[in-house]
């Protein structure tokens, strides 16, 4: 008896999605803008500085891609086991894990005189399957034990950070780092290089190119269906035969692969060699990126060069206003507030459906 | 039905056109023609009561010259730092750099300083050797001076004989620090102890007021500690009513009742004569040391809990450090396993480089390294 619903345009599919988020950021901008103007700065220097700090110049640019890079891959980590309806916040000890696989594998490659490519491809596989051997492990224990993948997973990378702190501090510790305990560094000759005509690393184009496969394989394969079938009613899929078991282990390894790539990338382009300092955070805002993203692996590019450039402006903020490096954090904090509570909001059609009912 | 989507395009289009705008602004430049611009960077909060705000006290002192100063803090050890210093050289135009962190170095700063020939990096840490790039230096201070005379003015004061020591790492310069403030105690009395306990990391404030109160349960009557920031250790000593000796910034404000003394920077003396020597063109050495004499390091001023006796004794060493030098590591001395580390009518004054690689713990201290 109703009448079809009009079919939806181009138009509408693409910024359907996209007004939530636009809405969040621009409350957003409003309250952070609220809250310098009570710190007692002028809200539209603030913005103005941020713009120029993380885009403003082919230096910012180079800046603010550079510090997206890794969020890129462990964004991933939690936006591909999203898909099946999992929430894995274990990035950091894919990350950190990952890190120190890399260096275990590559360091004796390295003293035999290896190729620089072997050893990089050897430590990134090596990364790969740290990280997704820890994620899996939380899939795994969700799937056949009922734990809880959010909890285990935060639980397994406070593990994974223990374990890296003791190996770099026994095991794997260079006699020569005595105040700062790292594992021995890598040789530069085998230290990943920046992209042709940048002054920014392999793991940006690695890292786009790791969110077009996801989304390829979210979205244009049968597995990606299915896998989103799983997220959308495990019990129902597993009634039409798909192996969701088999599914949430190899999805979490992904998750966790792209993750452990990332610390790879941190050790073998950035640090050097593994110790303490890996563990940044770079996987903790990874969490924000793929929520922010709506967990869509695509969308994970614009956010995460957003969170590049928030970081990247963020210095200049503390320079030239003396704001404390807390705003950017209260910045990041009301972001992410508010894109979760502009989730609650219905989408735009059932507004319209109301207006015209 | 388009007209819902109107504003949501409208403020994307703004959106776009606002980007476009600020990506043409021209950086508002904080270069001066002729001027000093200096950047110091930190690895934590200024006003940590501690490690950063110690180098912060520094930059104040720094400021008051006629010199343009640029701060930022809480900068990670990973690539932030590098972008960091060259948001500084290429935005603010800074050619000083004051990276203050430990962790900074090695690869960070090795890596700009090859980027950047023109631009002065001065490290907090004393990695220094030969070989580096000219425009990289470093410095340090002997602080164990100052946690040698701590550990004799707690000495004075203590019921128990029990002393409690929170330490991040077992590493070289946090076991310098705490085998000093140990023999100094025990110069005074052979009978004190020090337990020590090791959190694991540079800024673990629930670890470290656990600690302090499992020392406080276990008699403990003099805590001090060895952690980027003090306070929480500090404060959490002053409230179970013991002692404390200070490190890296007086944290006498912090507690009133127990402060003794402390082992302090004095980065606001050493910066600015760093700075003059800089502008006038002087060659800074790669290797930038010293300790009481040099006026690298400083105790905070006695409380009033401070005996006399205990103000005498101190006294007496500090002049003889502030003299011709006096050696906390002159043998024969025992770790706390029982072998000697250091043999009978052995000397290791402050710039043997042979305490730089310390591994062990000296008797009297109740832990383990491992």
């Amino acid at each position: 008896m109703d009448a079809e619903p009009p079919p939806r345009t181009a138009l509408a599919a693409f910024i359907d999605p996209l007004a939530a988020p636009l809405a969040a950021g621009m409350a957003t901008i409003a309250l952070f803008g609220l809250f310098v103007a009570a710190a007692g700065k002028n809200p539209l220097e603030v913005y103005r500085l941020m713009a120029v700090g993380a885009f403003g110049s082919w230096f910012s640019w180079q800046n603010t891609l550079l510090r997206a890079s890794p969020l890129l891959l462990t964004a991933l980590c939690t936006a591909l086991p999203a898909q099946m309806g999992l929430v894995i916040i274990g990035g950091e000890g894919a990350f950190v894990l990952g890190g120190l696989a890399a260096m275990a594998a590559g360091l004796p490659l390295a003293d035999h005189g290896a190729p620089a490519i072997v050893v990089q491809v050897v430590m990134a596989i090596a990364g790969m399957a740290a990280g997704g051997a820890l994620i899996a492990l939380a899939g795994a224990l969700r799937h056949w034990r009922g734990v809880n993948e959010t909890i285990s997973s935060l639980l397994l990378s406070s593990i994974a950070i223990a374990v890296m702190n003791q190996v770099v501090e026994g095991p794997m510790r260079d006699p020569a780092s005595l105040n700062k305990p790292s594992t021995r560094p890598l040789p530069d000759a085998d230290l990943i290089g920046n992209l042709p005509g940048m002054d920014v690393h392999w793991g940006l184009a690695l890292g786009l190119i790791a969110c077009v496969l996801a989304w390829l394989l979210m979205r244009r394969t049968t597995f990606g269906f299915a896998a989103r079938i799983v997220g959308g009613n495990a019990r129902a899929a597993r009634m039409a035969g798909l192996p969701v078991g088999r599914m949430t282990v190899i999805v979490t390894a992904l998750a966790g692969a792209a993750a452990g790539l990332a610390g790879m990338i941190e050790v073998g382009a950035v640090q050097g060699s593994a110790n303490a300092n890996i563990a940044a955070g770079y996987g903790l805002s990874g969490i924000l990126v793929a929520f922010l993203a709506r967990q869509h692996p695509l969308a994970v590019v614009p956010v995460a060069i957003l969170l590049g450039g928030i970081g990247a402006s963020g210095g200049l903020l503390q320079r030239r206003l003396d704001l404390p490096d807390a705003a950017v954090l209260v910045l990041q904090g009301i972001l992410f507030v508010a894109l979760l509570a502009g989730e609650g909001l219905p989408p735009l059609k059932e507004w319209k459906a109301r207006i015209s009912r | 039905m388009t007209q819902d989507y109107r504003i949501s395009r409208r403020a994307v289009l703004a959106g776009m056109s606002a980007g476009a705008v600020f990506s043409t602004l021209p950086l508002g430049s904080a270069r001066a023609a002729g001027s000093l611009t200096v950047g110091f960077i930190y690895v934590g909060p200024k006003d940590d009561y501690g490690y950063n705000q110690a180098h912060a006290a520094g930059a104040a002192a720094v400021k008051a010259m006629e010199v343009k100063v640029v701060e930022e803090e809480r900068v990670p050890e990973t690539i932030d730092v590098e972008k960091t210093m060259e948001s500084m050289i290429n935005l603010d135009g800074a050619t000083l750099l004051f990276p203050t962190s430990f962790g900074y170095f090695d690869p960070h700063i090795l890596k700009e300083a090859k980027k950047y020939p023109n631009v002065t990096f001065l490290h907090c840490g004393g990695l220094w050797h030969e070989g580096l790039p000219d425009n990289v230096h470093s410095y340090f201070g002997y602080i164990d001076e100052a946690e040698y005379l701590s550990g004799i003015v707690a000495a004075h004061v203590t019921k128990t004989k029990k002393f409690g020591f929170v330490a991040a790492k077992p590493i070289p310069q946090v076991l310098r620090n705490i085998n000093a403030f140990t023999l100094g105690a025990r110069s005074i009395d052979p009978t004190i102890t020090v337990q020590v306990i090791f959190t694991g990391d540079w800024s673990m404030p629930v670890k470290e007021a656990e600690a302090t109160n499992s020392l406080a349960d276990q008699g403990v009557d003099v805590v001090t500690c060895h952690v980027d920031s003090p306070k929480v250790v500090i404060e959490t000593a002053e409230k179970r009513g013991l002692f404390t000796c200070g490190y890296h910034a007086s944290q006498a404000a912090l507690a009133p009742k127990g402060y003794l003394t402390g082992a302090e920077w004095n980065w606001e003396a050493l910066y600015p004569s760093l700075i003059d020597d800089f502008k006038a063109g002087k060659k800074i050495p790669g290797l930038v040391r010293g300790g009481l004499k040099a006026g690298i390091v400083k105790t905070s001023a006695y409380s009033a809990l401070v005996p006399d006796a205990a103000k005498a004794k101190a006294d007496a060493i500090k002049a003889k450090f502030m003299g011709d030098g006096f050696a906390i590591f002159a043998g024969p001395i025992k770790d706390n396993k029982g072998a000697t580390v250091i043999d009978a009518g052995v000397v290791r004054g402050q710039t043997d480089i042979e305490l730089e690689k310390m591994g062990y713990l000296v008797e009297g201290v109740i832990g383990s390294t491992s």
